[in-house]
């Protein structure tokens, strides 16, 4: 297995706050990495340092070998990251196919593009229905598949992905979390995902960390941190 | 008779309105991607149209020297957003409008510094006899109308189906999220600004042949332009285009009919007050709809 990711000693600021206290964290190629927490651990905040967005930093981001936590956001997007927001950073008053190709927007394989855009409609009909409504109007779940078409519009090598299931009613959240099933086997892309809806996460998931108040306290395979007691006391609810 | 008079008057009002409309897009477009007005933008096309007139007594032809104003325009503008706009990203509202109206007067008293006060005379690239025009429009009249449409076909071209354009308009919209996709939104603004300041070039160089070139030759043709954004809403460039054409026309029938030619002026600011008061956000206003 190699090492896609790998995050040492992260810390993160948002001004004089330190809310991310040294994270130790990798995600391997190929894997899907659940990182799981309670509200405000730092879970969001995590996938924003990687990313240095909105965030100051401190510690070492190295990606396919290379340190990132020098390179700014659009480098870091351009190196192969692409991120899923909390919030899903809707491009609000354009149209559904015009936030999918804003995610191509660097590349200039014209064709593959427009292969990859039929491809993104077949993970999200829906989308495909409403691509040339103002993506505004679409409803939460679908600007949700939008956020992560979106992102795999820009053929990353890692994807980052902010709580999926906020917000949505559990048929949508089982439906988003389906089509990541058939995005990870079909799609060359890892996964590092941020959930509160740990049941779903660790079902996706190869292996995950346990966030409490910006530090990992738990990290293991996701069937270690299934059967782990305090897990399934705190997260899953049994 | 009275007919003749009201159809020249319209079509001097669609002329006139023409760069208007130019001057009002070129507002909107920074306005989209700041959310400020930049109330420079009719001074720094006054100082374009300066350097165009050097240009043309230097011995150039006339559309190279208009080309040239074009380019050094577009790169002025763009400097100017980088070196003294970009700082102030974070400064309070009160402050960056204090900003652009020093820039109004530096680009104001340069043109008189560089170039001198007294009036000039500038061409028109359309001449007096050219097959165009006819009695009820000069040349550089239907010559007006025609590249103030090139302009906007070419914009129009330019942010719908480019996708440079596109990735323009994310980033006006939405900087957050545009950068997480690696889009350099810094340098999407400097592009903003420099295709407004070539735009205001080119409304320039199409005014200054009617007004004359004076540093004082685009006060009252931003008072329009404003007027023309702000009908059509601040932040929607086809607005911007109507309503730079309707304050045009307005302005030469009202002038004619009702105020005359001395309070013309005034027509363009009692426009502006009525705007604000009865309908903010213009008359094609975007509601940019979010369900929540
Ligand atoms: N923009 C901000 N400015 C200041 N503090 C912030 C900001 N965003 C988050 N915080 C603080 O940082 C801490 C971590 O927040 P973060 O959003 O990373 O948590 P989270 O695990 O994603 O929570 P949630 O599950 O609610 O999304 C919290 O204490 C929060 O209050
Ligand atoms: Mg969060």
């Amino acid at each position: 297995m190699t090492r896609l990711l790998e995050v040492q000693g992260l810390k993160a600021w948002y001004g004089s706050t330190e809310v991310l206290h040294g994270i130790d964290l990798n995600v391997e190629e190929g894997q899907v990495t659940a990182l799981l927490g309670a509200n405000g651990a730092g879970k969001t905040t995590t996938l924003r340092s990687i990313c240095k967005h909105l965030v100051r930093i401190g510690g070492s981001v190295t990606f396919r070998g290379e340190r990132i936590d020098n390179y700014s956001t659009e480098q870091i997007a351009m190196a192969g990251v692409g991120h899923v927001p909390d919030g899903r950073g809707t491009f609000l008053g354009l149209s559904a196919e015009e936030n999918l190709r804003l995610g191509a927007h660097a590349r200039r394989d014209r064709s593959a593009v427009l292969e990859d855009l039929e491809r993104m409609y077949s993970y999200f009909p829906r989308l495909k229905e409403r691509r040339a409504q103002q993506a505004g109007t679409l409803s939460g779940g679908e600007q949700q598949m939008l956020a992560i078409a979106r992102a795999l519009m820009g053929r990353p090598s890692l994807l980052l992905l902010d709580e999926p299931s906020f917000g949505l009613a559990p048929l949508v959240v089982r439906d988003i979390f389906d089509i990541m099933r058939r995005v990870r086997s079909e799609e060359r892309v890892s996964i590092l995902i941020v959930e509160q809806n740990a049941r779903a996460a660790l079902e996706l998931a190869d292996t995950a960390y346990l966030l409490e108040t910006g530090r990992i306290v738990k990290h293991g395979t996701s069937a270690d941190m299934r059967n782990d007691d305090a897990v399934r006391r705190a997260y899953l609810g049994e | 008779m009275m007919m003749e008079t009201f159809v020249q008057q319209l079509m001097a009002g669609l002329s006139t309105g023409g760069i208007y409309a130019c001057l009002a897009l070129a507002l909107v477009m920074i306005y989209q991607a700041t959310h400020h007005v930049n109330f420079a933008q009719g001074e720094m096309a006054m100082f374009s149209t300066f350097i165009a007139w050097a240009l043309i007594q230097a011995g150039l032809p006339y559309w190279v020297a208009f080309g040239a104003t074009v380019v050094i325009s577009f790169g002025m503008g763009a400097v100017l957003e980088f070196a003294v706009i970009r700082p102030l990203h974070k400064a309070p509202e009160l402050s960056v409008v204090v900003v652009f109206i020093g820039l109004l007067m530096v680009f104001h008293s340069l043109a008189g510094w560089i170039f001198g006060t007294q009036i000039k005379e500038f061409p028109s690239p359309f001449p007096k006899d050219a097959w165009f025009g006819g009695s009820m429009m000069s040349p550089h009249q239907v010559g007006t109308i025609f590249v103030a449409m090139c302009i906007v076909a070419l914009l129009f071209t330019f942010f719908r189906f480019t996708t440079l354009g596109l990735t323009m308009r994310a980033a006006a919209q939405n900087p957050g999220s545009s950068r997480l996709l690696g889009i350099r939104v810094g340098r999407m603004l400097m592009l903003g600004w420099g295709l407004a300041g070539a735009i205001g070039a080119v409304a320039g160089m199409m005014v200054a042949p009617v007004v004359f070139l004076d540093p004082g030759m685009m006060t009252g043709v931003l008072i329009y332009a404003f007027a023309g954004a702000l009908i059509g809403g601040i932040d929607n460039p086809v607005g911007a285009i109507l309503g730079g054409f309707l304050v045009g026309v307005l302005e030469n029938l009202i002038g004619t009919y009702i105020v005359g030619t001395e309070l013309k002026l005034s027509v363009a600011l009692v426009l502006i007050i009525v705007v604000l008061v009865v309908r903010p956000a213009g008359l094609l206003g975007r509601h940019i709809v979010q369900r929540v």
